[in-house]
């Protein structure tokens, strides 16, 4: 293999993104299948910076990859503080977060 | 040393976020989910983001890892502090789906000859990337920017509406506004 590149940083958010995937898919807690979100976002923000160094579209675009990552590391900030006051009034109205038990909208 | 400590930050990256998936203990997922937002932001840095790097550290490790912390504290049945494990299917199912993305995006990373070749850009050795981020934050990025401050602050009325200790019905939000 040669040097590092390009293809190695992404490669690191294909398997943060695919484990993030099967943890979404098959964790039942809540909580746990937040963290699950949180490895996604990390994915794709690694990708953003990686593209962010490894670009050759001129000068001027140097940081815009950085810029987005940031904003997306904000918005994971407040989806998460959100996402757990939901989960704390699941708790509280169903005793459990245990997310395949929660299906009372389910017919 | 580029490469060795690129593959050090890797491992420190990618061990951990396996133990996230698929520990049984929660708190072991908690905790090993902290040395992934450290691998992540050690690859930040070797990336030349040094700015990104340390506000990951900041905000997810001393912020959001906190409230899954706090979360899982407020939240915790003690007999579901073990997870067991869901139904076969499911999981095989799982591992297919992410075996596949897995699969699909190594073969799109290694495959195009533009990104395997690209070479990193030279940063100067006193490449500024704070002042350069501040400077593009209230220049050409000021809407973003103010945007995203005023999403800071729905976020944080919200959860803090949401999540009262008195309860919350849709009725309180109706009545309050």
């Amino acid at each position: 293999m040669p040097a590092v590149g390009l293809p190695h940083f992404l490669t690191i958010g294909a398997i943060l993104f695919s484990l993030g995937l099967f943890a979404i898919i098959t964790r039942r807690n809540a909580v746990m299948l937040l963290m699950g979100i949180e490895l996604i976002l990390n994915a794709a923000n690694v990708n953003l910076v990686a593209f962010s160094r490894y670009s050759t579209a001129g000068t001027s675009l140097m940081m815009t990859g950085q810029i987005a990552s940031l904003f997306v590391i904000v918005l994971a900030a407040c989806e998460a503080a959100v996402a757990l006051a939901i989960v704390l009034n699941i708790y509280k109205r169903f005793s459990t977060i245990n997310v395949d038990e929660v299906d009372m909208l389910r017919d | 040393m580029y490469d060795f400590l690129f593959y050090t930050f890797a491992l420190i990256t990618v061990l951990p976020a396996f133990v996230v998936v698929f520990a049984r203990n929660i708190a072991h997922s908690a905790f090993s989910l902290m040395f992934t937002l450290f691998g992540v932001a050690g690859l930040y840095v070797m990336l030349g983001a040094d700015f990104v790097g340390v506000s990951q550290l900041l905000i997810y490790v001393g912020g959001i890892l906190v409230l899954f912390l706090f979360g899982m504290m407020l939240t915790a049945n003690i007999d579901q502090l073990r997870e067991e494990q869901p139904p076969m299917a499911r999981q095989l199912g799982a591992v297919f789906v992410g075996a596949a993305m897995l699969a699909m995006l190594t073969m799109a990373v290694w495959g195009i000859p533009a990104w395997r070749n690209a070479t990193p850009r030279m940063l100067p050795n006193d490449a500024q990337t704070t002042s350069t981020i501040g400077t593009l934050f209230m220049g050409d990025f000021a809407l973003l920017f103010i945007a995203s401050s005023i999403a800071i602050l729905v976020a944080l009325v919200g959860a803090a509406m949401i999540a009262r200790a008195d309860g919350f019905s849709s009725e309180d939000a109706s009545t309050r506004m």
